[in-house]
């Protein structure tokens, strides 16, 4: 049953939230969806690039009141 | 998934410099790249255990970095072991100048290796020198 995780890291700066994501995937299994929350724009770009690189899914990014979305999912 | 290779000297003991560095270990080493990172000269002193992780701003954005919540460069290393299987080694010159053992040195940390070893194993792929 896949699940649903979200990960804090508002406040801090590149590469953090991108470091807490990975520690994150690393806990997750296959087929589960991360969503980073990121007050630091850098990141909200990065992460997919990240995503897509190492063979992830990227499902969206979005931004509110001055927090980035970042919706990923793992595929390996 | 890439499998470049990245080797990073540092020699800096400057907050910027020091961060930089780190940077491009953590980010290369989760993306997929063989880092090795070899600590000398003015960066090593700050991974031996009891020494303040505190290095000095060289400039304005180094005393902003301060204030903000920016990852600590050693925190940053440790995860470039942990998560992206970096390697990070002391120079074995400067543990002599510092009459440092292992022992004394953060436990993420390699064996000592010789600069004649890195810049053989250096001797393919990019190399960063901060």
């Amino acid at each position: 049953m896949a699940e649903k995780k979200t990960i804090d890291a508002r406040g801090t700066y590149c590469p953090g939230p991108l470091m807490e994501l990975i520690a994150g995937m690393k806990m997750a299994s296959v087929g589960d969806e991360l969503e980073v929350l990121s007050t630091d724009e850098g990141s909200a770009k990065d992460i997919p690039e990240w995503i897509n690189k190492v063979g992830h899914q990227v499902v969206s990014t979005s931004e509110a009141n001055g927090t980035w979305h970042v919706v990923v999912r793992k595929m390996k | 998934m890439s499998s470049s290779k990245i080797s990073i000297m540092v020699v800096t003991g400057s907050r910027e410099r020091l961060q930089m560095a780190a940077m491009v270990a953590s980010v290369g080493a989760v993306s997929g790249s063989e880092v090795t990172v070899f600590l000398s000269m003015n960066a090593l002193p700050y991974f031996v255990k009891g020494h303040g992780a505190a290095a000095p701003a060289e400039g304005e954005f180094g005393r902003l970095m301060e204030k903000k919540n920016v990852p600590a460069f050693k925190e940053l290393f440790q995860k470039a072991v942990e998560l992206g299987d970096a390697k990070i080694y002391p120079c074995s010159m400067a543990m002599d100048v510092l009459a440092a053992k292992r022992e004394d040195l953060e436990p993420y940390l390699g064996e000592p290796l010789g600069l004649t070893k890195f810049l053989s194993d250096a001797s393919e792929g990019q190399i960063w020198s901060f």
